[in-house]
């Protein structure tokens, strides 16, 4: 199989995944029971004349195979629809949200690589060591925690010197402050739900890089270079974390496609104003547009993600023949 | 399916044509064989063995006020008290119930889905294959925590469907595993000789390739377990948990929102989280010690590196 092959058939698998990512969207949300007209929040005392009206307003009195159509047509011009409760187009709500997330939740998953990949390398360096044993079982430990009750930890330990909640100092303002003061307070708000995120996801990567590191490690031109005369730090650098560099640099693209998609927990914890806790209360408002919105939005970009890990690999691995 | 061509046959080993032995007792030779998996095997009995026992042993009743509003641990109560008042060493050991409860039963869902998903596609190949593949692939890349408030806002809060709705969420690896291996084990010849000789396909999937891949199905649902505690710790965190039944994940929620924190209650925090580390961490540590053993795929990588001492060097340059 050639280049242009592999490259045209993960395009194909990426385009299937976005047409049935697609519909089944539409399928969860619209075959769901209760619409914005038996929300909680937005229609408690409706009429039944008003929810009718309402009904044929939303277009949700039109068969369901018709309503398909409509959302596949509309989409098709980039048009996610309208909020249920605020009638606000959803892309607009979603914007800021998923910007406020963006530093937080990237600034969380670099912390998590950085010491996933310098945990697991050491630990495979060291094999067999104290230093692997301590390297493992740490990374399984944090990797045991529940996201939220890791946050409260961090909170019941430095709430009084850090920002526990929020995005920003909402007072900030008034003292007509500088850029720079601007972005240090809100890089101190990032600081402990960031911390909490790198902390409890470093595990998996680090255990990752470690078993990819081993393999590498027995391979014959370790053998070789060991044979040359080089120093186990030139082996290493050079020649294993060379190699397995490979699926860490995918595991980083399929990574990337996460971020955007925020953390619900985390968010939760530290009432951080991000696209989790705008989904999370998307789902009590039963507004289906705007999850239908963010779920499409992240799965996309899940999906994009794995398209772009799956062509850095075929660039990276000329073993690769798909 | 096509059956090997006749000459083929012929000059393959006789041995070729016998099935593999059963591996019966592979799961249970390395619980007992390797210590990660023995510990965390233990670790995880005593669990179910205090989650069953819960009532008996319960100092007090799980609904009482016994004291004061977040009183610190005592001698009488050795976790202290919660919001209401009520002992959490109670609450704790009632909590483990639910807990287990949602883990077991979501994990066999999971693998219920993810096996007969796996078995499919792996045997039959073809459209079958490519079709059930784009599903898993939908249901990996989904983001979970908000399909999961979907659905349990849409069903409502009860046991039965928070199960449900982890098992029919996290069956992807299941199925993927499952399948892979299975697509190997359909091209042994003694596969191949049973379908010649007239068994159907349902004789030869539940005869042949199950009790192969079963093992290793139980690896990944052991592992999935340890998901789906997490998994209901955040349905709980967020507010969609049985509003009726007590779980770890239900006591985290509460001190969170009781504001356990601003008034330094660290007990009422720290015990049910290291309670769900406990768990996740003997499933973790046995599902992997089941699956390195019993998944060939990482068994090659491992038995690479056994050959490789760069370590030994190192001390020998140092004398």
């Amino acid at each position: 199989m050639t280049g242009a092959d592999y490259v045209l058939k993960r395009t194909l698998f990426a385009l299937m995944t976005v047409f049935v990512a697609v519909t089944l969207n539409f399928v969860l949300f619209r075959a769901a029971p209760g619409d914005a007209t038996s929300s909680l929040r937005s229609c408690r005392n409706c009429t039944p004349e008003f929810r009718e009206a309402l009904h044929r307003e939303l277009g949700l009195d039109k068969p369901k195979l018709e309503q398909y159509g409509i959302y596949l047509k509309d989409l098709a011009q980039g048009d996610l629809g309208l909020s249920f409760v605020t009638r606000q187009p959803v892309w607009d709500e979603l914007r800021q949200p998923i910007l406020n997330t963006l530093p937080m939740v990237g600034l969380g998953y670099l912390i998590a690589m950085v010491l996933g990949v310098l945990v697991g390398v050491l630990a495979a360096w060291r094999r067999g060591t104290f230093l692997d044993w301590g390297g493992v079982s740490t990374s399984l430990f944090f990797y045991s925690m529940p996201q939220q009750w890791f946050g409260l930890m961090l909170l019941i330990l430095f709430a009084g010197t850090l920002p526990a909640s929020g995005i920003a100092d909402p007072f900030i303002e008034f003292t007509d402050p500088s850029w720079w003061t601007v972005v240090l307070d809100r890089l101190e708000h990032m600081i402990l739900p960031s911390t909490t995120l790198g902390l409890v996801l470093y595990g998996q990567y680090a255990l990752i890089v470690r078993s990819s590191m081993l393999e590498a490690l027995g391979e014959d031109y370790i053998m070789t270079a060991r044979a040359k005369g080089l120093s186990s730090f030139a082996i290493v650098r050079k020649h294993a974390l060379r190699t397995s560099l490979l699926p860490i640099v995918t595991l980083a693209a399929i990574t990337l496609g996460f971020v955007i998609g925020g953390d619900i927990l985390v968010e939760a914890v530290f009432s951080y104003p991000g696209i989790g806790l705008a989904t999370y209360e998307a789902v009590f408002d039963r507004d289906y547009p705007v999850l239908q919105g963010a779920f499409l939005l992240l799965t996309l970009s899940v999906i994009v993600a794995n398209f772009v890990a799956d062509l850095l690999y075929f660039k990276f691995d000329p073993r690769i023949t798909g | 399916m096509t059956t090997a061509p006749a000459a083929e046959l012929l000059t393959r080993d006789p041995s070729d044509f016998e099935e593999p032995r059963r591996r019966r007792h592979a799961v249970w030779s390395v619980i007992r064989t390797q210590p990660q998996a023995t510990i965390g095997a233990i670790v995880l009995l005593a669990f179910v063995v205090v989650a069953a026992l819960a009532p008996y042993i319960a100092p007090y009743d799980e609904r009482a006020k016994v004291g004061d509003v977040f009183e610190a641990p005592s001698s009488e109560h050795w976790l202290g008290l919660d919001d209401a008042g009520v002992d959490m060493l109670t609450l704790m050991l009632h909590g483990a119930r639910v807990s287990l409860i949602v883990g077991f039963a979501a994990a066999l869902v999971s693998m219920l889905i993810g096996g007969t998903i796996g078995l499919v596609a792996g045997y039959f190949g073809g459209k079958t294959d490519v079709a059930l593949m784009r599903l898993t692939d939908y249901f990996i890349v989904i983001p979970d925590i908000p399909l999961m408030l979907v659905v349990a806002a849409i069903w409502g809060r009860s046991l039965t469907n928070i199960i449900l709705i982890i098992g029919l969420i996290y069956w992807t690896t299941t199925a993927r595993v499952i399948r892979a291996q299975v697509k190997s084990v359909r091209e042994r010849v003694y596969v191949k000789r049973a379908r010649a000789l007239g068994a159907g396909h349902l004789r030869v999937l539940f005869k042949h390739v199950l009790p192969q891949v079963a093992p290793l199905l139980v690896a990944i649902t052991v592992l999935s377990i340890a998901v789906a505690i997490f998994a209901e710790t955040a349905i709980a965190f967020l507010g969609l948990g049985d509003p009726t039944l007590i779980s770890w994940g239900r006591l985290i929620e509460n001190a969170f929102s009781r504001s356990a924190i601003s008034v330094d209650a660290w007990w009422a925090v720290v015990p049910p989280g290291l309670a769900v580390v406990a768990v996740v961490l003997a499933c973790t540590m046995l599902g992997r010690a089941l699956e390195d053993s019993l998944n060939p795929r990482l068994r090659v990588g491992h038995l690479s590196v056994r050959h490789f001492r760069l370590r030994n060097l190192r001390t020998e340059e140092a004398r």
